[in-house]
């Protein structure tokens, strides 16, 4: 049998990895996030971190509580599903507090465009027309009224 | 474990609420979200997207993303007859400002809304090392941006490039499904800003969601089937050439 | 960028200097491997560079996680990955597998190996150096030969639980890479097996070298029969690692599955320089040519050591041309396989080439500062019984 004296260095080697044991238990339990492991493997406080997030879109039900009368004009036209926001931008700010933001106007001229311009990547059914050579240079709402934008003879804003 | 009555009478209203807690998922700022009680999805239609890019300004607006990093991005594509393994793809700046015309004539053309899956099997949290991108309860892929060690090892292990590193914060950072938005009953700011409803937000779990009936008349696809990820976004009319 | 890649993909994340650690790790497991044929496998012509490489193998393990370190995004969260490790991540597991081998095995072992000359230094030297000493061996000043027996067992077992440890260190480095199924120019169950074997080259080349040059520098004779049997490990390694790596290129060429055409490309063009010119031709096929020549011709000892030098270093110019081809080259082509982008690394940038540079040298001056506490020639210290016990 090996004399205690001949191995004391080994143990004197496994005390410090002792100690670096406990040293790192209690390090875990001082640094580790209360909240990690609460719904899974990840911080539980992240999930009201994220939801926190300001929102920007109202959305267009808070648009139609007040603008009912656009919402009616805009249901039974070809812009029904287009959305408030799809061509007036975020304005949650707006809708909480009306008179802190008043929205610009819209810069016809490029957002008609964006969805209009022909592409022959868009669906063959969607409206899309040559701006250029479509109403020779006048804008767009000289003749299609936005919220409602179908051309019928005659049609004026 | 002995209990008196009158200890029970004061335990048991906060356990109560400890339940409650614990239902809610997200207490401050949904009280009455209930998690497990949804399951997000996202159903593309690409037979009507018009390729306007208003989903990726959307978005950017929405969530802050830094130009030149897209949590969400439109592709078009041009297939020439039968060489379906061949298309010509761009995405010019993500379709942030839309598409220029296509020079490219004749063939088959269309656009391609892409962004995060969601995967029910994702790989990009299968190899997060500290558990800072996980799922919740309702099927959604987040980061914890207060957590992210900022290794990228998920920005190379999603198969869909919908990840990217954020040049300021210096962590990952992907599309949250507007995670902020929908417990709280809203859609996505993609799904509200798109002209066309080519993009709608799906819970696959509300049986009066229309997106039960859709998937029963339409043929749909994910992308990257093969990989087995459980991606969560449908794409109606989806072509074999898409990457 | 040319072609198509989705708009997340144009810039790269992970830099040369994620291309220096899985070859820093490398040249650690390569290094212990060939101790450990000494030590295990008797292999006695190698004795004169077992201590070498395994002081070798610590001086690039400490530096091993500087380059992560520099490359996360928040290192001083970098802890999370031992508090929270995500058991289902490859790299947090590798923490654990890294704090393992770095303190269990290299570490141990080194202490057993030297406790010895630990004590007499701990004895004979001055000042700091000798508290240094004092510190190092516990306390402990213990070396009669019942002692040493015990230390030569116990590190005989943990050179034993060392090998499948080193195997371990760099293997889970390849399957970082090899288990990420979004990327086909990564993903193949070959990756680990054609780490380890390429860090196993690149280690044992440069012990090779190390030797040569500290026997150059100390003016002493180089072991031919300790350099002839390293040169032989290296020559046999490298053709087991050439085969692998063949395979893999065989099969993906026949089996062209989608990805082929794109990576092929990619190999063509992108990589030509530092994949078909360095790592196969100047790393590879060159210095196998070389060591053949070596062991097939009757050659002098001198025209010997200068194609050992030769070789050696094209092999670590090659083993490191890998490790760049599978970082950066998996990087560069689109997930879509319609379109290429280019890497662009800065120089004086945190991820830049300069730290690379850096990075590389600093295990050199680690590895003499250790060289001057612990020597690993044999020959330099007074006897044990010369000092009073």
């Amino acid at each position: 049998m090996v004399p205690l004296r001949d191995i004391s260095h080994l143990l004197r080697m496994a005390a410090v990895f002792l100690v670096g044991l406990i040293l790192f238990v209690v390090l875990r339990s001082a640094f580790l996030p209360k909240s990690f492991g609460k719904y899974g493997h990840y911080r539980g406080d992240a999930l009201a971190e994220i939801t926190g997030h300001p929102i920007a879109y109202a959305g267009h039900q808070t648009c139609e509580g007040c603008h009912s009368d656009v919402a009616d004009s805009k249901a039974h036209g070809v812009h029904a599903q287009v959305n408030c926001e799809s061509c007036h931008g975020p304005l949650d700010k707006h809708g909480n507090d009306p008179s802190s933001l008043r929205p610009e106007k819209l810069d016809v001229a490029h957002l008609c465009v964006r969805c209009h311009s022909e592409n022959i990547a868009k669906p063959q059914g969607f409206p899309q027309v040559d701006a250029k050579g479509h109403s020779g240079g006048q804008l767009c709402e000289s003749c299609h009224q936005p919220h409602s934008p179908e051309f019928t003879e005659g049609a004026k804003k | 474990m002995n209990l008196s009555r009158r200890q029970l009478l004061y335990l048991l209203p906060a356990a109560a609420a400890a339940w409650e807690f614990v239902l809610a998922g997200t207490p401050e700022a949904a009280p009455t979200y209930h998690s497990a009680e949804h399951w997000w999805g996202m159903l593309l239609d690409v037979t009507k997207c018009i390729g306007c890019g208003g989903c990726v300004r959307a978005c950017a607006l929405e969530n802050d993303v830094p130009d030149g990093y897209f949590r969400t991005w439109v592709e078009r594509y041009h297939v020439d007859d039968f060489h379906i393994e061949s298309p010509v793809v761009d995405s010019p700046g993500g379709a942030k400002e839309g598409f220029p015309q296509s020079t490219l004539t004749g063939g088959k053309n269309f656009f391609v809304p892409k962004f995060c899956n969601h995967c029910v099997d994702s790989p990009c949290t299968q190899v997060c090392p500290v558990g800072a991108t996980f799922h919740t309860a309702d099927g959604v892929v987040l980061v914890d941006q207060n957590y992210c060690v900022g290794c990228r090892y998920c920005i190379q292990a999603c198969p869909y490039g919908c990840r990217y590193f954020h040049p300021t914060k210096n962590v990952a950072d992907k599309c949250t499904l507007c995670y902020h938005r929908i417990v709280k009953g809203l859609t996505t700011a993609c799904c509200e800003s798109c002209p066309t409803g080519a993009r709608q937000l799906a819970d696959l779990k509300d049986p009066k969601d229309p997106i039960h009936t859709f998937l029963k008349t339409h043929s749909v696809q994910v992308l990257k089937p093969h990989l087995a990820t459980g991606a969560k976004n449908f794409y109606n009319g989806l072509d074999g050439s898409v990457r | 960028m040319e072609g198509f890649m989705y708009p997340n993909e144009v810039e790269l994340q992970w830099s040369v200097l994620i291309v220096l650690y899985p070859f820093l790790t490398g040249l650690v497991a390569g290094a212990f491997i060939l101790a450990s044929l000494e030590r295990i496998f008797r292999v006695e012509a190698l004795k004169p560079t077992y201590r070498l490489a395994l002081l070798t193998a610590l001086a690039f393990l400490v530096v091993a996680p500087m380059p992560l370190q520099l490359h996360l995004g928040h290192p001083e969260r970098s802890l999370e990955m031992y508090l929270t490790p995500h058991r289902s991540s490859a790299m947090a597991m590798f923490g654990f597998v890294y704090l393992w081998y770095l303190m269990a095995v290299l570490l141990m072992e080194i202490w057993l190996d030297y406790r010895k000359d630990i004590v007499i230094l701990s004895r004979t030297a001055t000042g700091l150096k000798r508290l240094f000493y004092k510190a190092l061996a516990l306390g402990s000043t213990n070396t009669s030969p019942t002692s040493l027996y015990v230390d030569d067992r116990v590190g005989w077992v943990i050179t034993l639980i060392g090998i499948p440890s080193a195997f371990m260190l760099h293997g889970y480095v390849g399957f970082i890479f090899g288990s990420v199924k979004a990327n086909p120019w990564w993903s193949t169950p070959l990756m680990p097996v054609v780490f380890l074997f390429s860090a196993m080259v690149s280690g044992i080349a440069l012990v090779m070298l190390m030797y040569q040059l500290t026997s150059g520098l100390r003016e002493r004779a180089v072991d031919m029969q300790c350099l002839d049997t390293i040169a032989k490990y290296l020559f046999y390694t490298f053709i087991i690692d050439f085969t692998l790596e063949m395979l893999d290129l065989i099969h993906r060429i026949y089996e062209a599955d989608e990805s082929f055409r794109s990576l092929d490309f990619m190999v063509h063009t992108k990589l030509f320089l530092s994949q078909i010119v360095l790592q196969i031709f100047l790393g590879t096929v060159a210095p196998l040519a070389l060591l053949a020549v070596t062991q097939l011709v009757h050659l002098s000892i001198n025209t010997r050591k200068r194609i050992y030098i030769v070789a050696g270093v094209c092999t670590l110019i090659g083993i490191f041309a890998m490790r760049w081809n599978v970082v950066i080259g998996g990087q560069l082509f689109s997930k879509s396989f319609l379109g290429y982008t280019t890497y662009k690394m800065g120089f004086v940038t945190r991820e830049g080439l300069g730290p690379a540079i850096g990075l590389m040298i600093l295990p050199f001056v680690i590895l003499y500062v250790l060289i001057k506490l612990l020597p690993p020639w044999y020959k330099k210290l007074p006897a044990p019984d010369s000092a009073a016990d």
